[in-house]
């Protein structure tokens, strides 16, 4: 037995404790608006903007690890994200536009910076 | 038919190949640096699925945490997944039998391929969301044992393949831009969890966020609301 596993069942408890809460938070809304029965019209309002609130919301979150104050100044990330932009606006196909920045950003933050 | 859609959900899931592959590996590693085998990496992968709360989780289970501190800590990571069910309660309706696992797998990926795909009538939309959600969790659970079975040592750096999420974020939010003559709500996000995470820093941000887009929202309710003549039951 590992250094980590002298308490599995202690462990074990912890991991269902976080399964329990991430399932939770993710059937909860499924929960308060079950199928079948009428829900308020401002809830159908919200689920038809919220897709596009929260995906510039999860864009923004990609970028909470990174600082433009110290080194090397979220370069990396502005050119690969100026890279997948403007491919992506020029030839629309999401898996060119994908690979080109994950390509430009990996040899930015390796090789260059 | 069946075939079709299959190779459709593996076509759109492909970024997340990429991106879970890595951020799994990085979580094996991780996991097994602080003494566990890799039965726990899978053991977490298949029952959480949850990128940023399973690296949280590492950290509780090599400090012994307590129950309420990783419930809460857990909850706080994955608040932003809460908005998610609201898009999807008609889209998700009718799935019968699999409707728990997709609910179970929304994770950021996901929920916004979910969202953003446009499906033909060839495409069986049940099994398509069956699909993208066993292909993106199984990616995921792969990388997972992987990187805990192999302890870290690869012969090339992957430093940087979990850019693959920024980007296809960034592609879907393009695609949204160009198909949709109105801005406001991603504009509404974007600034909204700029403002957010300078007021805040990054550990607490989202929660704020999240408050404050749907209230924001809920203000702008006349202006962005077309749903009103369709569904006027």
């Amino acid at each position: 037995m590992t250094e980590g596993e002298m308490n599995a069942p202690y462990s074990l408890i912890l991991i269902a404790v976080m399964a329990v809460v991430t399932a939770f938070v993710r059937f909860s809304p499924f929960i308060l608006f079950p199928e079948g029965r009428k829900r308020p019209r401002v809830i159908t309002y919200l689920g038809t903007v919220l897709p596009y609130a929260v995906i510039g919301m999860l864009v923004v979150y990609c970028f909470k690890g990174t600082s433009f104050m110290v080194y090397p100044y979220c370069i990396p990330e502005l050119a690969a994200s100026a890279l997948v932009i403007g491919l992506h606006v020029w030839k629309r196909n999401t898996l060119i536009s994908v690979f080109a920045g994950v390509v430009s950003y990996m040899l930015l933050v390796q090789l260059v910076f | 038919m069946t075939k079709r859609t299959f190779r459709r959900a593996f076509r759109d899931s492909l970024p997340i190949m990429a991106g879970y592959l890595a951020l799994g590996f990085g979580f094996g590693v991780l996991l097994q640096s602080k003494g566990y085998s890799f039965w726990w990496a899978i053991l977490m992968s298949c029952t959480m699925f949850a990128g940023s709360g399973q690296y949280a989780g590492v950290d509780f289970l090599a400090s012994g945490a307590t129950i309420l501190t990783t419930a809460v800590m857990t909850l706080i990571i994955n608040a932003r997944h809460f908005f998610y069910g609201f898009s999807l309660l008609d889209k998700y309706k009718g799935m019968g039998v699999f409707k728990p696992y997709l609910i179970f797998g929304l994770t950021d990926e996901t929920y916004s391929i979910v969202c953003s795909a446009q499906l033909d009538e060839t495409i069986s939309k049940r099994k398509y969301f069956v699909f993208l959600t066993a292909l993106n969790h199984f990616y995921w659970i792969a990388g997972s044992t992987i990187g805990a079975v192999i302890g870290g040592v690869l012969p090339f750096s992957y430093e940087g393949v979990d850019f693959a999420m920024t980007a296809l974020f960034m592609v879907i939010m393009v695609e949204q831009w160009i198909r949709s003559e109105e801005h406001l709500p991603v504009i509404l996000g974007v600034a909204t969890t700029v403002v957010c995470l300078c007021i805040f820093g990054a550990d607490v941000f989202i929660i704020p966020s999240m408050a404050l887009i749907a209230f924001e929202l809920l203000l702008f309710r006349k202006k962005l609301d077309k749903t009103e003549v369709e569904r006027d039951d």
